[in-house]
Order: C-alpha cells, then structure tokens, then sequence
C-alpha cells in the first residue's frame, strides 16, 4: 500500500518540478523566476523525504533542512539585489 | 481483526494518505504557478499549495519513522517549522521586488506602470520606495 502511494506521490512531485522549470524558462520579469526557484527548491525537498521513506533511511532529513535554509536564504538574497542592487549593506 | 494488529494497517493507511494528499497538493500549487496569469495571483499557489503539501509528506515521514525506524524524532518537525515560517518572509519580499521593478513613482519609462494606490497615512510610502538615505527617486511625484 505504501509503495503505491510513493509511486503516485513521487509521479505528483516530478510533474510538479517539470511544470516549475516550465515556468522558470516562461517566466517573464525576474521575481516570475525567482518564484519558479523558490517553489522549485520546496519541491525538492518533498522529493527528498519521499526518496528518504522509500530508500527506509533517516539519513535524508539533513539534507533535506540544508536545503530549506539554503532555498530560503537565496530566495532573500535574490529578491535584496533586486531592491537593492546590493545584498549585504 | 483484533485491534492489535488491525492498528499497523491503520496506521500504513494514515501514512500512504497523507503521502497521497501531499504530492496531489504540491503538484496544485505548481500547476497554480505555470498557469494563473500575473504574479501577484501566481505567487499564491506556491506559498499556500506547495507548503501545505511538502507538510503533509513530512507529517507522513514522521509517522512512518516513528512506526518503523529507530523511533519518532524531531528533525522532520524543524524542517516543516522552518518552512512553514520561510515561506510567508519570502512571499512577501518576492512580492516587494515585484512592485518595487514595475511600478515607479517618477521619471518612469514608457513600458513602466506608475499608478500605484498610495498606503493610508500622511507622510509614508510604501516600503520598497521608501530608501534609508532619501534620494530624488524616492520621493513622490507631483502630480
């Protein structure tokens, strides 16, 4: 039962990271890309703690939090060079 | 059934539901986002949709590690902490470069808005104009 949940949840996130690249090429201004990359990253980590329930190891999570603070961290730093022009004042 | 053994069963079917609920969100929130038209509505389906979803998968993990791992833990609850409070801070600031690069209060280009309803309040701005050191393209048009 599980494994047919993790198969459709795992088609779900990868139609959903190939809809995210769609519309990071489309993407007309530069915050339409910058939210491409944002909701491309959460993504990513929904198909890491899937991988990780599949592979049955723990060892995924860390991973998964490095890249919640690192897509949140150049999220902010994106969007303060583009109002700023500069990122650390 | 003897609901000591019935209990595992239920509990496989929490977790391949939640898993289920998760993905269908996740896959909403970026169809919301290759679809709807302008960014300030594109930029609801991956701040509500997508994090509800990545939610649900890691609610499904914790449930799935506590029932068969090395028992429940805490760092699946820190990753959906952090999102849950990162994704509102980076809403708004993509939202603040949004309005910050398309509407401009003077001297704007041809292709560039400027009407931009003003905030309530005497003498503010909204906060994307509003530099630390006041300079002319700060200031409000007379118009």
């Amino acid at each position: 039962m599980i494994e047919i949940a993790l198969t459709i949840a795992l088609g779900c996130v990868a139609l959903a990271l190939v809809l995210n690249l769609w519309s990071l090429l489309k993407g007309p201004t530069a915050p339409d890309r910058i939210l491409a990359l944002d909701t491309m990253v959460i993504n990513a980590i929904a198909l890491i703690v899937l991988f990780g329930i599949h592979a049955d190891t723990s060892v995924f999570f860390e991973a998964a939090l490095l890249m919640a603070m690192v897509g949140f961290v150049s999220t902010v730093a994106y969007t303060k060079f583009l109002l700023r022009g500069d990122i650390v004042e | 059934m003897s609901p000591v053994t019935l209990l595992p069963t239920l509990l496989d079917a929490l977790t391949a539901f939640l898993i289920v609920l998760g993905g269908a969100f996740a896959l909403i929130g970026s169809w919301g986002l290759a679809r709807l038209p302008a960014l300030m509505t594109r930029l609801h389906g991956p701040t509500k949709a997508s994090t509800l979803g990545v939610g649900g998968i890691i609610l499904a993990s914790m449930l799935w590690f506590a029932h068969h791992g090395e028992g429940a833990s805490s760092h699946e609850l820190l990753i959906t902490l952090f999102l849950f409070l990162s994704a509102p801070i980076s809403a708004n600031m993509i939202a603040k470069a949004y309005i910050h690069r398309r509407f401009r209060r003077c001297s704007a280009p041809e292709d560039v808005e400027t009407e931009l309803p003003a905030p309530p309040g005497e003498r503010t701005d909204w906060a994307t104009f509003g530099a630390p050191e006041p300079s002319e393209t700060s200031e409000r048009c007379e118009t």
